[in-house]
């Protein structure tokens, strides 16, 4: 490909669009339907990919396409930190397609034209905000990412699945427009600019108060990072389908939510500012009482899908923390966390979607001894479970030490107790999951338990647990499965990239 | 010929009326209103393009010389409110007849067009006069005609709600002469610009006070500030579709456009916002009606009164733009008129569509509506975000000069309770959607087919212009901010 940088930056926002075309007038063919989507993701990401390559060559790219209102533009470059989420996006959109196809149709869901073209529609967006050159353009694509995503989480259509519409879109509008939209307005009109830059665009000799403020609205404005009290959105969504709760809590929305946070952190109020706000410590202490909360949460929940929720919602917190500590180690953790974390939920996300589709199964009490009938899901779901819980050979060990040795740089010696805290709750709530699913057997089905079940049923009458025949998800979503957990080790063991990615946020621009 | 052009303005749509008694048949009526106002849209775009170039157009009408003959006087701000009704009339007018073939006897379409052109001429006569007097006599014709057009309505109820109006709006009109008249008696001119020359001589008198206050509530009843807004939501339910879409659109936007000549030049700005309490008074009254509208829109279960809650609260956002009484605000202001007449003039005509199709625009009727209807449906969503003011849409636009204008008085916290008057309008857009795309049809209902094309081709321009015009703000934000910038004395 001989197209020039520019031309490329712009098609990672354009070829998501194309494709909903495409799917759409392939409406009744699925085959070339899903075909279309996986080609325009393997480009996606392979453009991706040229443009990770010609980052590392030290190319400057800046695109503007209009100004919507005088000094107010939409305008993308590329800077590292984009570039990791753009890298990030663009690899799992492959992997979700592969996962959805065996999924949706193992399902038999309807509307599933409907379903590819909003998830289209959301990595276009994805990618607006990973290379949006300014705040303004940042905040046009987040709110496209929300109202692409609602048809998703209401896939359904059911009364359920309307509730649950109905509570992350009101929330994730809500904080938005009342706040997020505010502290933007607010910045422009002290700064007078919108820029991303090195070092913050607030004028050291702000007002502190003011800049608190702005903090504080910023923090809250960010729905999508899901920060306790607006936490309810994520909970909620999950009566989408599975490949959408692999979108919303590992590739797209909750991301995107964590980077804006982290963007506005590193280049609105630049890491000198921010660590003398006044703010800045109730945020952290918010932050940390987030991760400890939903960790707490998360424990309680049986369905596994809530406790995965409430586990995202716990590692978004991990996130903010870093961030917000104004530290480069911080701003390095946090970012690596992104990574890392992203590929050790969706692992689990798959894993909780297979256990659905060839299982029937949502509880965590009904997986106990699941472990024979679907032992290569429950392996991934263990090594996933490492990498969100941070110990080696996973590539969560990494980014949580950075987040660690944030804490204790900085003396937030409450923080660093909270992190360590949750770390162990993490062990608590997930690694049952698979231990239980090898070394237990199912508890005694109870007759009145739900009919529909009929597959659990047959399995638990069978009193010779040795004859259980291996029933696995159909294969593209186990290839998927095997993907990302391989992911997971793969960081571990070769986090040079990532980390270098992440080592340059700090220092690009300067 | 072009320098008639503002007198040409007026009298095109005028001299059109009676001709249409002539033509009789309704398709040829229709065709004939529709080139009609086309031509006073083309009209309005010269004098604007005009206006924008060369500065400020003064028409002596008769030849009588200015200050005792009438004078069309077209500046930055009328050439502006000129092209949007001129421009929102013609396009209404392309579903007109589709739409009055369900809802009004064939033996009334003649007339409908003839009320329709006359309301029209009041209404651009309104905005281009210079004369004091002249705003009295054009606000009586298009106040008539609108009465009129109102009871029009296939409900029953369109009577009652025309009456109301025909009431409050009588009031309204008397108030303003009343005060006009006492303008008179102080200064001995009508003329708007003299008035403001020599107001200020006079301007400590009780006389003047008085004229002030009863030119501004008769105002405020016209373009319906909460809490002189009750006669709104009926006339908007029960009127015809096309009424409704036409006035949703404009009608408030001739107040709001009197409303402001009258504060910023008839009585100047010191006046009206600095010894007169006018400020706190439009921020009050501005903010609560932003609340008590939209809260009350959220219980309607009639759509079109939903919408109609919806215009009542916009006007409170215009009139707290207008409260800043800075430059802004008043770019703000203006935006939104431009930007809100875009919104509501497609959603009512979207909900025409329905009412074509299925009779009525009750939410029940709307379940799985998004299904039957998609193209009108999308509309209405897309209408809604822009209401909401979701970015790329208009709607986000004037938000967001509005939210700068309070930033820059040091308001946050009025800011804060604009952008939570937002998130009111999330709640009733939302409950359309949840009926039109999840609920299912009414077990008794018969499922209907999506609008005809003569009602789909102006709705879609319509949304069209609400994203082109969030996009590409070049137009509206120059011509806006122009205009404001002359109304505080500033050369542009």
């Amino acid at each position: 490909m001989n197209f020039s940088i520019e031309v490329m930056l712009q098609l990672t926002i354009v070829i998501p669009l194309l494709t909903i075309v495409g799917i759409i007038l392939a409406n009744n063919r699925p085959n070339i339907r899903e075909g279309i989507t996986i080609s325009a993701s393997i480009l996606l990401l392979f453009i991706v990919t040229s443009l990770y390559q010609s980052l590392l060559s030290g190319k400057n790219v800046n695109v503007f396409w209009w100004d919507i209102m005088p000094n107010l533009s939409i305008s993308f470059s590329i800077e590292p930190l984009g570039m990791l989420f753009a890298l990030i996006a663009s690899f799992l959109w492959l992997i979700t397609t592969f996962y959805a196809i065996g999924y949706m149709r193992s399902h038999q869901e309807e509307n599933q034209t409907r379903f590819y073209s909003c998830f289209a529609l959301a990595i276009s967006a994805v990618m607006g905000i990973a290379f949006s050159d300014n705040l303004f353009t940042l905040f046009v694509f987040y709110e496209v990412l929300t109202l692409s995503t609602y048809p998703l989480v209401t896939h359904a259509g059911t009364e359920k699945a309307k509730q649950g519409g109905r509570v992350y879109l009101g929330i994730l509008l809500s904080t938005s427009i009342a706040f997020f939209l505010l502290a933007i307005a607010g910045t422009w009109f002290i700064t007078g600019t919108l820029d991303f830059k090195q070092g913050g665009i607030f004028n050291p000799d702000v007002d502190k108060a003011i800049a608190g403020a702005l903090l504080v609205l910023f923090i809250f404005g960010i729905g999508k990072a899901a920060i306790m009290p607006f936490h309810r959105w994520l909970p909620a969504a999950m009566v989408a389908p599975t490949p959408v709760s692999a979108l919303l809590h590992a590739v797209a929305v909750v991301k995107a939510g964590v980077f804006t946070i982290l963007k506005v952190c590193v280049f609105i109020f630049g890491l000198d500012l921010l660590a003398i706000l006044p703010t800045t410590q109730f945020l952290l202490y918010l932050a940390g009482a987030s991760v400890l909360l939903a960790s707490i949460v998360a424990m309680r929940q049986d369905n596994l899908k809530a406790r995965l929720a409430y586990s995202t919602i716990s590692q978004l917190g991990y996130i903010t923390i870093g961030a917000l500590l104004a530290t480069s180690s911080g701003v390095i953790g946090s970012s690596m966390h992104i990574a890392t974390h992203a590929f050790g939920k969706i692992t689990l996300f798959f894993c909780a979607g297979a256990i659905l589709v060839a299982a029937h199964k949502s509880k965590i009490s009904e997986m106990r001894g699941l472990g024979r009938q679907m032992p290569l899901t429950m392996i991934a779901f263990f090594i996933g479970s490492l990498s969100i819980i941070g110990v080696p050979p996973t590539g969560g060990t990494w980014s949580k030490w950075f987040l660690l040795m944030g804490t204790i740089e900085t003396e937030q010696w409450i923080l660093m107790v909270v992190l360590m805290i949750s770390s162990l709750l993490n062990i608590a709530y997930l690694l049952p999951i698979p231990f239980h699913a090898f070394f237990s057997n199912p508890l005694p089905e109870k007759h009145d338990a739900s009919s529909s079940n009929h597959e659990s049923v047959d399995l638990a009458s069978n009193v010779d647990q040795s004859q259980v025949q291996i029933k696995e998800a159909p294969w593209p979503s186990l290839l998927a499965i095997g993907i990302t957990t391989f992911g997971c080790l793969f960081l571990f063991i070769y986090p040079q990239p990532l980390f270098d990615l992440a080592t340059a946020i700090l220092a690009s621009g300067q | 010929m072009i320098s008639h052009l503002p007198i040409l303005q007026v009298i095109v749509p005028l001299m059109a009326a009676p001709i249409c008694l002539l033509l009789k048949r309704s398709q040829l009526v229709w065709l004939f209103s529709l080139f009609a106002s086309a031509i006073a849209f083309i009209i309005s775009v010269l004098l604007l393009q005009q206006v924008m170039t060369s500065g400020v157009i003064s028409y002596e009408l008769g030849g009588w010389e200015a200050p005792w003959g009438i004078e069309y006087r077209i500046d930055k701000l009328n050439a502006f409110l000129l092209l949007i009704i001129s421009a929102i009339s013609t396009v209404v007018l392309i579903a007109a007849q589709t739409s009055i073939e369900k809802e009004i006897p064939k033996e009334k379409h003649t007339l409908f067009y003839i009320l329709y052109l006359l309301s029209l001429t009041g209404m651009l006569g309104i905005v281009s006069t210079g004369d004091a007097f002249n705003v009295f006599v054009f606000l009586e014709i298009s106040s008539l005609s609108a009465y009129a057009l109102i009871a029009l309505g296939q409900d029953r109820r369109a009577l009652w709600a025309s009456y109301q109006y025909l009431i409050m709006g009588t009031i309204g009109a008397t108030f303003i002469l009343i005060g006009i008249g006492l303008m008179y008696q102080m200064t001995g001119t009508l003329n708007m610009q003299d008035l403001s020359q020599r107001l200020p001589e006079v301007a400590q008198t009780r006389t003047v006070f008085t004229a002030f206050a009863f030119v501004i509530v008769g105002v405020c009843l016209k373009l319906a500030l909460f809490p002189l807004h009750l006669w709104l939501p009926n006339a908007y339910a029960y009127a015809p579709s096309i009424v409704t879409a036409f006035f949703a659109a404009t009608a408030t936007k001739v107040a709001i456009y009197l409303l402001i000549r009258f504060t910023f030049t008839v009585f100047g700005l010191s006046f009206s916002f600095t010894t007169l309490p006018l400020q706190g008074l439009f921020l009050l009254l501005g903010l609560t009606g932003i609340f008590v509208a939209s809260s009350a829109a959220i219980y309607q279960n009639n759509v079109k009164h939903v919408f109609a809650y919806s215009s009542i609260a916009q006007v409170g956002y215009i009139i707290v733009g207008l409260s800043t009484s800075t430059i802004t605000g008043l770019t703000a202001t203006l935006l939104h008129l431009f930007n809100h007449a875009l919104m509501k003039s497609a959603i009512f005509l979207a909900l025409g569509a329905v009412v074509y199709r299925l009779g009525n625009v009750q939410l029940s009727s709307f379940n799985g509506l998004g299904r039957q209807m998609p193209l009108t449906m999308a509309a209405i969503v897309i209408g809604g975000l822009s209401l909401i003011g979701v970015p790329l849409t208009v709607g986000f636009v004037s938000k967001w000069y509005l939210l700068t204008a309070l930033l820059e008085k040091g308001w946050w916290p009025v800011a804060i309770l604009i952008l939570l008057g937002s998130l009111l309008a999330v709640i009733y857009v939302w409950r359309i959607v949840e009926a039109a795309y999840f609920k299912k049809p009414l077990a008794d209902s018969v499922p209907v087919k999506e609008a005809p094309l003569f009602f789909l081709i102006p709705i879609w321009l319509l949304i069209t212009a609400n994203i082109y015009f969030g996009i590409d703000t070049r137009l509206s934000l120059q011509v806006a901010s122009a205009a404001a910038q002359s109304l505080f004395g500033v050369s542009p």
